[in-house]
């Protein structure tokens, strides 16, 4: 790794972020890091209380600690108890521990409720320059606000809990620089599969991934997100995008975002967080978004991914025989033969949401392509709002009537089908075009295909009943 | 955290790349609040075949998993880790970790041995030839043996982390040492920087 620390020398968003946040530096040890805002859910925090109330420890920031329920509540009759008495115990003990340590929590069914890497944001809590943790890995999604944001353990929650600090090795930086246009159609979530599926499953591990160039500055903050989520399925442990106008004017307003004379000094400082000229990265991939089509994946990790005008692969094809192996395999899960083309596969399930998808800006793309279609019977749809203000959002412009009357089912916030921990689920062998971001075998239910695309492409083969862009519906 | 400083046993072979924690244990799993119990839902989803090789009688007992590049990769679930030490697993083998699992490996203990790609490769080789094949992995030496077949190798550990396994350390304990710290770096905190409760800074 280049030595970055102390000197004049250009510095990448990454490396100021992080030195603004040392707490304690010394040889041979991790850096101690202050950590600006912890987010916590029921699934990765039981634990880590329990281990504060063993050694007697308070929570030392409650107020930069803040909860939600997400991972396993139900997207139906959330009036009615939960059914799953383990799922009703975890969602209880959650409330039960941020009443004892004092945090402020969102149970099912409040108004800010919703999965974790989206309230952040909606609610103005994620800002540029800050570091931002989590017990989940998609904690990355925040780092399209230009914050340092990275998912953790159960272990290391119970250490910020503690202490709001973590010791980090320094993690190498990586530039992904996307230029030229996307061509229309093209969204976020298309560019993140194809950068993916380029650099790879590890492509990305031990580094933190900053997204640059102007096919990145042209995405919505929706888009930015969808992006940085999906930086942990190239392997890296974070992604940024230099805040810009586009994450100024998404912030100003928001719940928590500073206002007044402190909203103008928040903005000179975050202006000034951008990569300087001549920063060198300790990698560079560089991608061409004009040559980007919508993709979907046909394996069971998210490299495993090709055009929508292609075909599934043949293992043989595959150089190093780890790949070849792991793509016959692959195949043999997805029941998919070598040669098929991606369109003629045809889906029993699609599933829109995650917090790779969920926000207004998906539904409303996925929406724009129902108007007046319906989906191919005996297809199950579902779409789960990534929380209940994107909800009320969704429903303010009428695009919940749009899905009900395309066929689909129109859910209450949460995870669902993305992890399949709440009665949402794949049967063995159903196929599902998901807008979430992993295609793991079983991870949407035992025995379960998932093909990972984006929302146009999940409503268009809703309609098609097999893999389609909207330009192929007429 | 227990001392780990010397790992003696028998090997599986997991001749698997890109193991994900959803493998490792499925998401069913996860929504028990306690910490320990977790062995038996260890790879359940594959071990409903019979040939799957943690269900081989000549490998029961067995103390470290040798595993492809790539392991531990996805969700951030430490349960992964609960539930490789809850079945028995003392260190997994593999080319290449994914950045969380191995963080959370070391912070209970799990010793991640992660080996050149060809020691790896020959390791999985002579496991497959030979259940019964002993390995040892010493910590403090940084290597990994398997005498019987004549395999001698290194694997990489920064010396922070070797030092906190070898000696136990509990990683709360180290921060709090640096308190002072701490609270000389929260009085120069911008003063717009959010909280989860109350209004927006003015
Ligand atoms: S939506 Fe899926 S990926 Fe996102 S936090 Fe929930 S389970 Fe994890």
């Amino acid at each position: 790794m280049t030595s970055r620390v102390g000197t004049q020398s250009p510095r990448s968003l990454s490396d100021k972020v992080w030195e603004r946040h040392l707490v304690h530096q010394a040889d041979g040890e991790p850096d101690l890091l202050f950590i600006d805002l912890h987010l916590v859910h029921e699934v990765t925090s039981p634990q880590a209380f329990d281990g504060l109330r063993l050694a007697s420890r308070p929570v030392r920031h409650p107020e930069l600690t803040v909860a939600t329920a997400d991972h396993n509540v139900p997207t139906t009759d959330i009036d009615k108890p939960v059914a799953d008495p383990v799922s009703a115990r975890q969602l209880e003990v959650l409330t039960a521990n941020c009443e004892e340590f004092g945090i402020t929590c969102y149970p099912m069914g409040h108004a800010n409720q919703g999965i974790v890497h989206i309230i952040g944001p909606e609610l103005g809590l994620s800002q540029p320059g800050m570091t931002i943790v989590c017990g989940d890995s998609h904690t990355s999604t925040h780092g399209a606000f230009g914050a340092l944001a990275f998912g953790i353990g159960t272990s290391e929650v119970e250490h910020v809990l503690a202490t709001q600090t973590l010791p980090q090795m320094r993690l190498d930086t990586m530039a992904v620089e996307v230029e030229g246009d996307a061509p229309g159609g093209v969204t976020a979530k298309d560019i993140v599969l194809a950068i993916i599926g380029r650099i790879g499953t590890s492509g990305g591990m031990g580094h933190v991934i900053e997204y640059r160039g102007p096919a990145i500055r042209a995405l919505s903050m929706e888009g930015r997100m969808t992006m940085c989520n999906m930086s942990i399925e190239a392997g890296a442990r974070a992604g940024m995008i230099a805040p810009d106008d586009v994450t100024f004017e998404y912030l100003e307003g928001r719940p928590h975002a500073p206002t007044g004379r402190m909203w103008e000094r928040a903005l000179d400082d975050w202006r000034s967080l951008g990569t300087d000229e001549g920063t060198v990265f300790d990698k560079t991939v560089t991608i061409d978004a004009s040559q980007i089509r919508p993709h979907v994946t046909w394996g069971t990790n998210p490299a495993q991914v090709v055009p929508i005008d292609g075909i599934v692969p043949d293992p043989s094809s595959f150089a190093e025989p780890a790949e070849r192996e792991a793509a016959a395999r692959a195949l043999q899960y997805m029941g998919l033969g070598a040669g098929t083309a991606v369109r003629d596969v045809a889906v029993d399930t699609v599933f829109i949401g995650s917090c790779t998808n969920s926000r207004i800006e998906d539904l409303r793309a996925a929406a724009a392509v129902l108007h007046d279609r319906h989906v191919r019977p005996g297809l199950r749809a579902l779409v789960v709002p990534g929380s209940h203000p994107v909800k009320a959002q969704a429903e303010a412009e009428g695009l919940d009537k749009v899905f009900l009357a395309a066929g689909f089912e129109w859910r209450q916030p949460g995870c669902s089908m993305c992890l399949a921990m709440n009665p949402d689920k794949l049967a063995v062998g159903e196929r599902c075009a998901s807008t979430s971001n992993r295609n793991f075998e079983g991870r949407q239910g035992r025995g379960g295909r998932t093909h990972l695309v984006s929302p146009a492409v999940a409503a268009a083969t809703a309609v098609a009943g097999h893999f389609a862009t909207p330009e192929d519906l007429s | 955290m227990k001392p780990v400083t010397v790992v003696t046993g028998r090997a599986v072979p997991l001749d698997r790349s890109d193991v994900d924690t959803d493998q490792i244990i499925p998401s069913d799993w996860l929504k028990r609040v306690e910490r320990t119990g977790f062995g038996a839902g260890l790879f359940s989803e594959w071990r409903d075949d019979r040939a799957f090789v943690l269900n081989q009688p000549e490998y029961a007992g067995a103390t470290i998993l040798v595993a492809g590049p790539n392991f531990g990769t996805g969700s951030s679930r430490e349960h992964a880790v609960w539930a490789l030490l809850d079945y028995g697993f003392e260190a997994v083998v593999s080319p290449r970790f994914a950045d969380i699992f191995r963080n959370n490996c070391t912070k209970q203990g799990l010793l991640p041995v992660e080996v050149e790609p060809a020691l790896g490769r020959a390791l999985l080789d002579a496991v497959v030839a030979d259940p019964s094949l002993e390995l040892t992995i010493d910590v403090a030496r940084g290597s990994v043996e398997a005498p019987a077949v004549g395999l001698t190798g290194s694997f990489s550990l920064d010396e922070f982390t070797r030092e906190r396994l070898l000696n136990g350390w509990d990683d709360i304990g180290l921060t709090l040492r640096h308190g002072d710290d701490i609270t000389a770096y929260e009085r120069t905190r911008s003063p717009w920087l959010p909280t989860a409760t109350g209004i927006a800074p003015r």
